[in-house]
């Protein structure tokens, strides 16, 4: 049992990281219909950013993460400006392709800035635990979720209660009956991609934490694994992100733990997310919580 | 208030969707615009409200002057923010948002909370049904009431001038007659309106002023009276008869 409750804690910590990857996922296409690729570019970006002053320039770790999500909200916002804003009656393919651009882009640009492999990053949480009644779970862990939690709970704030937050949701609704009640479109868009690239930080920061204290370029990609959290929960829920990154990533953490048929083969947890999704679809098209259409006919 | 001179719109680099339409609205007036499919009226309203860019058109020439100063490059938001509300054509509710957000969406550009409270409950007096349903999924309003929404929305904004496009359309007669009655006292608290509507006789019933939009330019324009009694209009628009009561109360 005592296995069970560890494996399900670093589960759920697990999930709260995809969950914020799928977040960044989640509020641009919400904005903008766009399927963003550059989401795992600006995971990647905003990690190294976060050694780069937490290890390089010896900032004090927790503002160092403080900085590099900052700095990637406003990377993310020059991006949108310059690259993204051209494009927009551009056809969805186009944009979408453009994304993988972006993201190829600066999964090169990083190993030219950082060009040592396998950096040290600053985790000031390596190998710290906290015993809850027999069960060890690990500072890392706790952050993780203590963090996902926080920037969920301010992210729902955000949108119910703020000007922006209404600006946003009717925007992406409909982008021109927004346009005509007084919301600018734009700044929609440019708040989209901000959040984007702060949360990127966030679950970087806490991926690499998770892993121990290696870095390398490979969490880029490794952020695509968030991907089946966001289809599951549904294309265009933030709800929806959470519940589907805690089911992908407790599946994850199980199967890792329990499942010991070698012939699946060691990493058998990495295609469990994608089995998870596979069946949910079969049932619900649109995901755990994604929109369904309302039209009166 | 309003003037709009010499104002000629393109779509898409080469259809012409205005050509020179004049038109002047006076503060506390209804204006009534009227015309047949495709007449430029809706055209005429993105131009106003900087939504051209929506339909890939643009202003090639004219002015639009809204007291004294020029909309024509400036952005939506910007000439909300003047006093400029619009309920669209087709209602374009948020139909996954409910009722309450959708009228916070409308009044996005008002700062001062109380008035936006001020404003609800004046929208919710408009039309009870509203209030009573505050909470629901507007999706799911009928079309009468999804009218009244798109109305009450363009309402939160605290317009001085208030656009409304084809606010009769597909709806049933009991409900135009309360549309319009609605839009008539809107206009009674000082807010102006410029009614753009194919139900010439709903329209000119509680009109001051009217014109009327052929192939992008302003055929004929005239008091309401002269317009309900002008043989041409009679013909075209009114079918003989002005088909709502004007009892405008």
């Amino acid at each position: 049992m005592d296995k069970f409750l560890q494996l399900f804690v670093s589960g759920v910590a697990l999930g709260g990281i995809y969950a914020l990857i799928a977040l960044g996922f989640v509020v641009i296409y919400k904005a903008t219909g766009t399927f963003n690729f550059a989401q795992g570019g600006f995971v990647l970006l905003g990690t190294y950013l976060t050694y780069q002053l937490a290890v390089e320039w010896e900032v004090n770790f927790y503002l160092s993460t403080l900085i590099a999500v900052l700095a990637m909200a406003g990377v993310a916002m020059l991006i949108e400006r310059t690259v993204l804003r051209r494009m927009m009656d551009q056809p969805a393919f186009t944009i979408i392709l453009v994304t993988v651009g972006i993201l190829l882009f600066l999964q090169q640009l990083v190993p030219i800035i950082w060009d040592e492999p396998g950096l040290r990053f600053a985790n000031p949480w390596l190998g710290e635990v906290v015993d809850i009644g027999g069960v060890s779970i690990s500072h890392a862990n706790i952050w993780t979720v203590v963090y996902a939690g926080v920037v969920f709970g301010a992210f729902a704030l955000f949108f119910k209660f703020t000007r922006t937050g209404i600006g946003m949701q009717a925007a992406a609704l409909d982008q021109e009956a927004a346009a005509a009640q007084g919301i600018s479109v734009a700044r929609s868009f440019q708040v989209s991609w901000a959040i984007a690239g702060a949360v990127g930080v966030l679950a970087g920061v806490m991926l690499t934490a998770r892993g121990g204290d290696a870095l390398t370029p490979a969490i880029g990609f490794v952020a695509l694994r968030a991907l089946p959290a966001m289809i599951l929960g549904g294309l265009d829920s933030p709800g929806g992100a959470v519940v589907g990154g805690v089911i992908i990533g407790v599946a994850e953490v199980l199967t890792a733990g329990y499942l010991e048929y070698e012939w699946l083969g060691a990493n058998f947890s990495s295609v469990v997310p994608y089995l998870v999704l596979i069946f949910v679809l079969l049932f619900r098209p649109s995901g755990l919580f994604g929109t369904k259409e309302v039209e009166r006919v | 208030m309003l003037r709009v001179s010499d104002l000629e719109v393109v779509y898409s680099a080469a259809v012409l969707g205005l050509r020179g339409a004049e038109l002047s609205v006076a503060r506390g007036s209804i204006v009534a615009l009227l015309g047949a499919n495709g007449a430029g009226k809706t055209t005429l309203l993105r131009a106003i409200t900087g939504l051209l860019g929506y339909h890939n058109a643009r202003i090639t020439s004219g002015q639009i002057e809204l007291n004294g100063s020029v909309l024509n490059d400036v952005a939506p938001a910007a000439i909300v923010r003047r006093g400029v509300g619009q309920a669209m054509e087709g209602r374009r509710i948020f139909g996954e948002l409910s009722i309450e957000d959708n009228l916070k969406v409308g009044g996005v550009s008002v700062k001062d909370r109380a008035a936006k409270q001020q404003t609800r409950d004046y929208v919710f007096d408009l039309f009870p049904v509203l209030g009573e349903r505050r909470r629901q999924q507007a999706g799911y309003l009928s079309g009468g009431e999804q009218q009244m929404l798109a109305i009450g929305r363009a309402l939160m904004s605290q317009p001085d001038l208030l656009l409304l496009d084809e606010p009769s359309l597909g709806l049933a007669p009991l409900i135009v007659t309360q549309i319009r009655d609605v839009i008539a006292d809107i206009n009674k608290t000082g807010t102006t309106v410029l009614l753009v509507e194919q139900n010439a006789a709903m329209a000119l019933s509680i009109a001051d002023h009217g014109y009327v939009l052929e192939n992008g330019r302003v055929g004929l324009s005239g008091s309401a009276r002269q317009l309900r009694e002008d043989d041409s209009m009679q013909a075209l628009y009114l079918g003989g008869t002005i088909a709502v009561s004007e009892n405008r109360s």
